[in-house]
Order: C-alpha cells, then sequence, then structure tokens
C-alpha cells in the first residue's frame, strides 16, 4: 500500500511516515519529527506577512523565544527556553521565501535542536488569512527528551498551538490576552 | 481594596487585594456599584469546578463608574457601565458573527489546551470562573479590570437604578438567548424547566416573542409564583407528573418547544467526573440530565428544544431515538451577550421587561460570603442576592 490515500495534511498521517512526508518539500530539511498547527487570523495576508517577516517582533508572541537577532537579510540567531531552565540556540537561515506567501528556514550545522520548517500564508477572502506552521526538529535527547518536553508543556505541537493563538490574539486585538491585575504582575506571568 | 476570594468548598472570604491596574490598551477599571451572586457561583462555593485556586476573586455579574480607561478603550471616566461576563475582542470571525461566547482572544493561550481537549476548541474567557476560562479577576469587588472594554461594556443612561439594569450582564440576555433558540412562533406553547432567573426571563421573553401559552416547571413554589405573575401556567414537579401534565395542557400535542433552564445557568467547564458529583449532590433538587430527557420525550413532533443550561462533560442515556424519530432542533450556546445588550437595555427603559422583581435581598459587598451562604440554603426565599460595596447595612 502507498500513503497517502487522501488530502490529509502529512503530519496528520498514522502511518509513520509523516516527518518525510511534510518536510520533502523543504529545502535542506532538519529534524526525525514534525508537527504542524493553523490558525485563521482576521486580517489582511499583508499585514499579517509583513509582521511575521519581521523576526524582531516574534518574541512578542512566541513565549520560549527569549530573542531573536537578525544577522541579515537570511541569518539569524535564536536563543530558546528549554525544559527545566535550560537554554538552546541556533542559527536560522531562511531557504526559500516567497512574499504573502511562504517563509522556510532551516538550522545552520551546530545547532543545540536542529530543526527546520516552513510558515504557510493563505488568503481566505472575508476570513483574513490562514497561518500554517509546519515544524521538523530533533528532540533533544531523542525520545526521552520528547517526553519530558511533554512533561513541562515544552512539547512542540502544543508550544506551536499556543504561538500561534497569541500571534492571533496580537494581529486582531492588538493586545495578548492575560489575567493579570496590573503590569508588574503581567511581566512576571510571561507570555 | 476589598474582594470575595475562593478559598475552598464552602470557604469564601472578604480578602483585601491589590487594587487592579490597566495592563492592556483596551483595558477599563470600573468602580463596581452593584454585582449580584449568580447560580454559577454555587458551583465554586460547593467546590465542584476544577481549576480554582485559592484567593481567586469571584463574581461575573457586575456593573458599576468607569475610573481609569487604558489609550484605546472608548469609554470616558465617570460613565456608569454594564459588564458583560463573556470577555470578547469584537474582531475576530466569531464576534464578527456576533457569536461573541466562541471569542478565542479574551483566554490566554495557555488556559486555552484544556478546552481544547473536552470540547475540540477554545472558549470565551469569563470573568470570576477558574483558570479554564482565563483566570480574570470577578466582580464581587470594590474594583474590576475589564478587557476590551471598548467593546464590552455597555454604558447606561443617567437616573437609570442599577437595580435595573444590572441582569444586563448575564441572566437577561441569557433567559432571552433560550427563547429566541426556541424559535417561537405565533400560538405556540412554550414549556420551561426550571424557574431560577433565566427560566423567569425566558418566560417573560416568550411572551414577548408572541408565545400564546408558556408552561412553568419547577419545585420552589416562590419561583413558580413568580412565572404565574408573568402569566405562565405552572407544573410544580413534586405535586404532579410533569410529562402527563403537559400532554393533557395541550391536547396530546405537547409544547412546540420546550427550553431546559434547569442547571443554574451554570457557565462552567464541567470536567465529566465533576458532572458525576454534580448530580449526586443535593442542591440541584432535579438532575441536569433529567430534565433534557423529560423535555425530549414531552416536546411535540417536530418542535424545537433550546437548552441554555450547562452541560459539560458527557450525559449518559440522551434519548437520541426521539430526537431523531420526532424531527427536533436544538439550539443551545453560552450566551451572546454583547449581541443582546443594547435591545434589551431598550426594553428595560420602555418598561416591556421587568427585571427588579427577581431580586430578593441586598446587602453590602462586605457580607458576601452571608449572601453565598443564604443563597445556597435558603432556594425558595433568595431568588437572587444583589451586593452593594458602598452600601453599609442589609436592607
Amino acid at each position: 500500500m502507498t500513503y497517502p490515500r487522501d488530502d490529509a495534511p502529512p503530519t496528520t498521517s498514522k502511518h509513520g511516515d509523516a516527518t518525510e512526508a511534510a518536510t520533502e518539500s523543504l529545502i535542506d530539511p532538519k529534524g526525525s519529527s514534525a508537527v504542524a498547527q493553523a490558525v485563521t487570523i482576521n486580517r489582511s495576508i499583508a499585514e499579517v506577512y509583513a509582521y511575521f517577516r519581521d523576526f524582531s517582533n516574534l518574541p512578542s508572541f512566541m513565549e520560549n523565544v527569549i530573542s531573536i537577532e537578525v544577522k541579515d537579510d537570511r541569518l539569524s540567531h535564536w536563543t530558546v527556553k528549554a525544559p527545566a531552565g535550560a537554554k538552546v540556540a541556533w542559527d536560522a537561515r531562511i531557504t526559500q521565501e516567497e512574499p504573502d506567501r511562504l517563509i522556510a528556514w532551516t538550522s545552520e550545522p551546530g545547532a543545540d535542536v536542529p530543526n527546520s520548517g516552513r510558515i504557510e500564508f493563505r488568503d481566505v477572502g472575508a476570513r483574513g488569512t490562514v497561518v500554517t506552521a509546519t515544524i521538523a526538529y530533533d528532540p533533544p535527547g531523542g525520545i526521552i527528551g520528547k517526553v519530558i518536553a511533554k512533561m513541562f508543556q515544552r512539547e512542540p505541537s502544543i508550544q506551536a498551538r499556543r504561538d500561534l493563538a497569541r500571534f492571533k490574539q496580537l494581529m486582531e486585538t492588538g493586545e495578548i490576552a492575560t489575567p493579570a491585575m496590573n503590569p508588574k504582575q503581567f511581566e512576571e506571568m510571561g507570555l | 481594596m476589598k474582594a470575595l476570594a475562593w478559598h475552598g468548598k464552602h470557604d469564601v472570604r472578604m480578602d483585601t487585594v491589590d487594587d487592579p491596574e490597566i495592563v492592556n490598551p483596551r483595558d477599563c477599571i470600573i468602580k463596581v456599584t452593584s454585582t449580584a451572586i449568580c447560580g454559577s457561583d454555587l458551583h465554586l462555593y460547593d467546590g465542584y469546578i476544577p481549576t480554582m485556586k485559592a484567593g481567586d476573586v469571584l463574581g461575573h455579574e457586575f456593573m458599576g463608574e468607569v475610573v481609569e480607561v487604558g489609550a484605546k478603550s472608548t469609554l470616558k471616566k465617570g460613565q456608569r457601565v454594564v459588564v458583560p461576563f463573556t470577555i470578547a475582542c469584537g474582531s475576530c470571525f466569531h464576534c464578527g458573527k456576533h457569536q461573541y461566547s466562541a471569542c478565542p482572544n479574551g483566554l490566554p493561550a495557555d488556559n486555552q489546551d484544556i478546552a481544547r481537549e473536552l470540547y475540540g476548541h477554545e472558549m470565551a474567557a469569563l470573568f470570576g470562573y477558574s483558570h479554564m476560562t482565563g483566570g480574570y479577576a470577578g466582580g464581587q469587588a470594590e474594583y474590576v479590570r475589564v478587557p476590551f472594554s471598548d467593546v464590552g461594556p455597555i454604558v447606561i443612561p443617567d437616573g437609570v437604578e442599577d437595580d435595573k439594569v444590572l441582569f444586563l450582564s448575564d441572566i437577561l440576555p441569557t433567559g432571552w438567548q433560550a427563547a429566541e433558540y426556541a424559535q417561537i412562533e405565533p400560538g405556540d406553547t412554550v414549556a420551561v424547566w426550571g424557574c431560577g432567573p433565566v427560566g423567569l426571563f425566558a418566560v417573560q421573553s416568550a411572551f414577548l416573542m408572541g408565545a400564546e401559552r408558556v408552561i412553568a416547571i419547577d419545585h420552589f413554589p416562590r419561583r413558580l409564583e413568580l412565572a404565574k405573575r408573568f402569566g405562565a401556567e405552572t407544573i410544580n414537579f413534586e405535586d404532579s407528573a410533569t410529562y402527563d401534565a403537559l400532554m393533557e395542557m395541550t391536547g396530546g400535542i405537547g409544547p412546540d418547544a420546550v427550553i431546559d433552564a434547569v442547571g443554574l445557568e451554570a457557565h462552567g467547564l464541567f470536567v465529566d467526573n465533576v458532572i458525576d458529583q454534580i448530580k449526586a449532590s443535593t442542591f440541584l433538587g432535579t438532575d441536569r440530565p433529567h430534565s433534557i430527557r423529560q423535555a425530549i420525550i414531552a416536546c411535540r413532533k417536530g418542535g424545537r428544544v433550546s437548552m441554555p443550561a450547562v452541560y459539560g462533560g458527557f450525559v449518559d442515556k440522551f434519548p437520541l431515538g426521539a430526537f431523531m424519530e420526532k424531527g427536533l432542533t436544538l439550539k443551545t450556546g453560552q450566551t451572546h451577550v454583547q449581541h443582546y445588550m443594547p435591545a434589551l437595555l431598550n426594553a428595560i427603559m420602555e418598561d416591556k421587561i421587568d427585571t427588579e422583581f427577581l431580586i430578593s435581598h441586598r446587602m453590602p459587598l462586605m457580607d458576601a460570603p452571608k449572601g453565598y451562604k443564604m443563597f445556597k440554603d435558603q432556594q425558595n426565599e433568595a431568588t437572587k442576592i444583589v451586593l452593594k460595596p458602598g452600601m453599609t447595612a442589609t436592607a
């Protein structure tokens, strides 16, 4: 039997070929696990794309991203929180870019967590823009690392879903929802 | 400030907590002038709602005066506003369809996971109702931080008493939506299970929407008496067999529309085992799946079922066969408060809807712990308790 036999997204495959199928169109794919999440944002594709493409904006809604240093048009340095207070870092290189449609990246050699992926933007008319993130990564410590990451709720699929939810909030409402009672508490709680 | 804080089962206290401040640009801060205890607050009081933390400030029915505004709030200091219990952004897909209680943008992303797992989707954030619904401090307090203040709160004209408009925050729109979802046609007979605040507002709303007869079902005489005041016929299920009575009263056809308003309009996102605890407890009087089952069995063929009562988990023995064979339609959901507020404010101003009849007790905010106990223990007499931070002695 050859898969897929349907039109479902490759990361939803039950046949263990998810990563390969999800990353086959990537240039220089890296990572043994793949996750994807999609969100609909009620804003124009130009607006959504432009905000995302300026990587210095990303820490404003990505909870675990401590900083992104934009080195040039293609290259950026990412510092990211890992479970149990650890930090991981890598250089990311943009491998493909189509304005208002697609940004794809891969990590440079020496990355703590080798990863690659793409963010796709799709115009859905009156509903705005669908943003789909596909992330392929090598979990630190293989399968055990993935289990530990899940325990700390840093499992990439959940993390991607939360980050996209915050991206949606920011684009649609101009703010990120918080029950904080004052600005100091908001800062302490984090995103 | 002083605020009513949850500390555990049957343990609510007046705590001193920090005053809220503006956090996001669309926020405002209101100084609470009136706030009510809701039936669904009793679920918190009884300890049935998971994800509560000691010190959580309760209350989701409240109104007050605007005392501070963020840079993007459209309100002005000094305005009096009623605040919807659902926190909605006004700019997402769902808000665009006026499905405000489906808005995902007030719920912090980390709090969205539970509902995602349980329901397949995240729901709207609520004030003062556990961390699953956002962990926002509620309105049984002297001050409240209100997000999206350019969308939610409705400005109340000067000279209109708090008690007349307070219920715009929740139970009036909830009862109205329940009647709307019953898709009433002229000449209809509508049966309402439960004469709590939501059921009583559904009775009034059903008549305004053209129902010829409304039949109200409960077991608290005081509540049935209130339903009767608005023209409803009554069935006390402790005295009479509900199904048999409905059939005889409708000439064997059955009610054209049925409304299940049992469950004290709870807004909680209960998990399954919690539902079982609630079913086992005595304070509901009748178990909740029972009322929806009975409503479906009694409803006429081709009729409509409206369900404002909240079900959070899974229900056993749902009469799916009767539902299909009789060709019924079901509409339900948390209330899209923001959608209904302007028209209902007008209806109140034009004296088309009576709201104050419901209030049985008014007391100072400082007496809130006493109010909770009374609301729990005296369901026949205590139909609605309104707390007033500015009041010094119980009236």
